[in-house]
């Protein structure tokens, strides 16, 4: 392997996704707007999570964990036939090939193994497409705890081989019946659920959303995703870095992982959310769940329910990073609709023998379309992160093709 | 209501002066744009001896509330409920000689920025809020706008809250200090939670603010009992869950006056 390229400084400060800043801030986002009944276990949380990033023993665990246990490194596949017809060079970060099937586990098995140096007993998530729901379930199970994963009542329809299987690792799952029934709700009815369990559960939050140091907690757990693919770049490109990074953007917790390894390099990075979903594209300022940063909002100031086919990018908002990202001009957020989505998701099967997740769907569906309209020049390389696969979407494609 | 009406530190000289000839302070809670004619309700609380009066503004996503608050706040939603309507209501009434107090979820505090916020919160009559997502160190932003405004902005301690934060908590909040009772989300509950007395014992030691105790107070015993360690209660889901079951501001006036009544009797309460 070629060694990496050396670390420039190209961008602002605060955007090098090194940090965290002061008070959990990225720019003017962040920071950790809790319920005070929820102010001492996050100090709690972030305290024991600096310990442990400093602590090689944890470190050493955690990327045993990641070997042994979930599969890493993932592979860097060069789409060629993808390729050759949209005149890009194509190479895909292969998260789909990681145990339980998405990027998710990256971050689960760093908080499980967190909770048990804090001496927690059980795991709480929330989660949407179910696959964060089941990394934890998996995780729970792998380090002997217990896991509550709260669900909304919709996403257990459309996700019905997900609940089974976080049933079947021993979890509990909760349906929430409440507002939109997806992950907005989820996560709302995980927050409370939370206030009255601190003394004996970890909240496992499942993106780079939520109170500090969540954002930057989960982004240093799924940077993994960013490293390895950077060092895989630099031996298979002639220029070492792509010159476009691409990830779908639900909460973020993936691309932000992925921008992460690139984010001092000259790499454009384009972060890529559901049209019904733009958080970053499309949000206003504001605070849900723990931090400050961009949310869907009608005219009074009241969150507006997220659209998407993926119900992991079903959330109205996004992580306080990209936001902070975007204000930079560090990165760029773009959307694409469910038919475009889906579309890719049949287009990739076909052209390349992998059935991505409806979520990374979308980042190939922004590809696709920029590579034909022109806004990805010919002979660009792109490094796309396929954040899972797409077995669990079955029920919800076949109904559309 | 005008703007002379309310100056700086009026929610909380109404709440000592109150509190220092022995009485209870009493806060019942409803959910603003809950019914068409919900500030009958307001008129109702005062006239059954509410010190203050508490007022939601509802929001989309009421995080540290349980299932009779949330449920609350989607009725008055779908009724089209917003704080501009809310306040313009609050602004039409006549002064019912209790402060007003807005509760609201920090998400619509930085909708029109906290300066112009609270500034429609004063034009309203409305002296004080109550923030519950807003902790101590994230403050500042609102503190000084509500200064500015003459709305004094009461905190919330916890039962988790450690020593030298609670001490801050009490030191930076106005008007009263919020003990939240127990480690959960607003509802009632079937016995007052014993972090409750440790956590006003702790609060009182760090400041002579009024102690207001909220979070599932539900039942005139359980405001007597509450009233031993407290100042007073805040009773939100026990009145919004009678609201629901259609109950009119005749029947929550007769529920605040047993409240009322078992505060008054607990005098005796070492302090
Ligand atoms: C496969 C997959 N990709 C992406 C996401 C979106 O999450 P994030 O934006 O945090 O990566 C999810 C969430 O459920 C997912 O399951």
């Amino acid at each position: 392997m070629r060694e990496a390229p050396p670390r420039h400084r190209l961008v602002p400060l605060g955007g090098t996704m090194d940090g965290p800043l002061a008070r959990g801030r990225f720019g003017d986002y962040g920071g950790r707007y809790v319920p005070e009944s929820l102010a001492e276990a996050c100090r709690e949380v972030d305290e024991a999570f600096r310990e442990a990033w400093a602590d090689p023993g944890f470190r050493a665990a955690l990327v045993r964990l990641l070997a042994v246990h979930a599969g890493r490194p993932t592979p860097l596949t060069p789409a060629e036939r993808m390729s050759e017809a949209l005149g890009v060079r194509l190479y895909l970060k292969r998260e789909d090939l990681t145990h339980t099937g998405s990027h998710k586990i990256n971050n689960v098995l760093g908080q499980a193994l967190l909770a048990v140096r804090m001496g927690r007993r059980r795991l709480i998530a929330e989660t949407g497409a179910g696959q964060h729901g089941v990394a934890t379930a998996t995780a729970a199970a792998l380090l002997g705890l217990e896991a509550t994963v709260f669900m909304g009542e919709r996403d257990i329809e459309r996700q019905a081989l997900n609940v089974f299987r976080m049933r079947m690792l021993g979890a509990e799952v909760v349906p929430v019946t409440t507002g939109s029934r997806t992950l907005k709700d989820a996560t709302s009815e995980a927050m409370r659920h939370w206030v009255g369990a601190t003394a004996d559960s970890h909240y496992c939050v499942g993106s780079v959303i939520g109170p500090d140091p969540y954002p930057w907690m989960v982004r240093e757990f799924q940077r993994v995703i960013g490293e390895e693919a950077r060092g895989q770049c630099a031996a298979e490109l002639r220029t070492g870095v792509p010159d476009y990074v691409v990830a779908c953007v639900g909460g973020g917790s993936n691309a932000a992982g992925t921008f992460a390894g690139f984010a001092d390099t000259s790499a454009r990075l384009v972060g890529v959310e559901a049209e019904g979903g733009a958080g970053a594209a499309r949000g206003r300022l504001g605070v849900l769940h723990g931090c400050r940063s961009l949310f869907l909002q009608d005219g009074d100031g009241q969150i507006v329910q997220a659209h998407s086919i993926a119900a992991g990018l079903d959330y109205p908002g996004v992580g306080p990073e990209h936001a902070h990202l975007r204000d930079l001009g560090r990165a760029r957020y773009v959307t694409v609709t469910d038919e475009e989505a889906a579309e890719a998701a049949v287009r990739l099967a076909r052209a390349e023998g992998i059935v991505p997740a409806l979520e990374s769907a979308h980042a190939l569906a922004w590809v696709i379309g920029a590579a034909r309209g022109g806004e990805l020049p010919a002979g660009s390389t792109v490094l796309m992160t396929l954040s899972g696969r797409g077995d669990k979407d079955v029920s919800t494609l076949k109904e559309l093709l | 209501m005008t703007d002379a009406t309310v100056t700086a530190g009026a929610v909380e000289g109404h709440l000592r002066a109150r509190r220092d000839t022995g009485r209870g302070l009493l806060m019942p809670y409803v959910t603003g744009g809950i019914t068409p004619g919900w500030t009958d309700y307001l008129r109702a609380f005062a006239d059954a001896g509410a010190d203050a009066i508490e007022v939601g503004l509802p929001f989309s996503d009421p995080t540290l509330d349980g299932v009779t608050i949330q449920q609350a706040s989607d009725i008055a939603l779908a009724r089209g409920a917003s704080p501009r309507r809310i306040l313009a209501d609050l602004s039409r009434l006549p002064d019912l000689g209790v402060p007003l107090v807005v509760s609201t979820y920090y998400n619509l505090v930085l909708h029109d920025g906290p300066e112009v916020f609270c500034a429609a919160l004063r034009q309203a009559g409305v002296g004080g809020l109550i923030v519950p997502d807003l902790p101590v160190h994230e403050a500042e932003e609102l503190t000084g706008a509500a200064e500015a405004a003459g709305v004094e902005p009461a905190l919330l301690a916890s039962p988790a809250t450690p020593e030298p934060r609670l001490a801050e908590i009490a030191r930076r909040s106005r008007g009263f200090v919020y003990a939240v009772s127990l480690m959960g989300t607003t509802g009632e509950r079937a016995a007052l939670a014993d972090s409750a007395a440790e956590l006003t014992e702790r609060i009182r030691r760090v400041t002579d603010r009024p102690v207001l105790l909220g979070f599932g107070i539900s039942t005139p015993d359980q405001a007597r009992e509450a009233r031993r360690h407290a100042d007073g209660v805040v009773v939100g889901a026990a009145v919004m869950r009678r609201v629901l079951d259609g109950a009119g501001p005749d029947d929550l006036r007769a529920f605040l006056t047993s409240l009322r009544r078992a505060l008054d009797q607990e005098c005796d309460r070492p302090r």
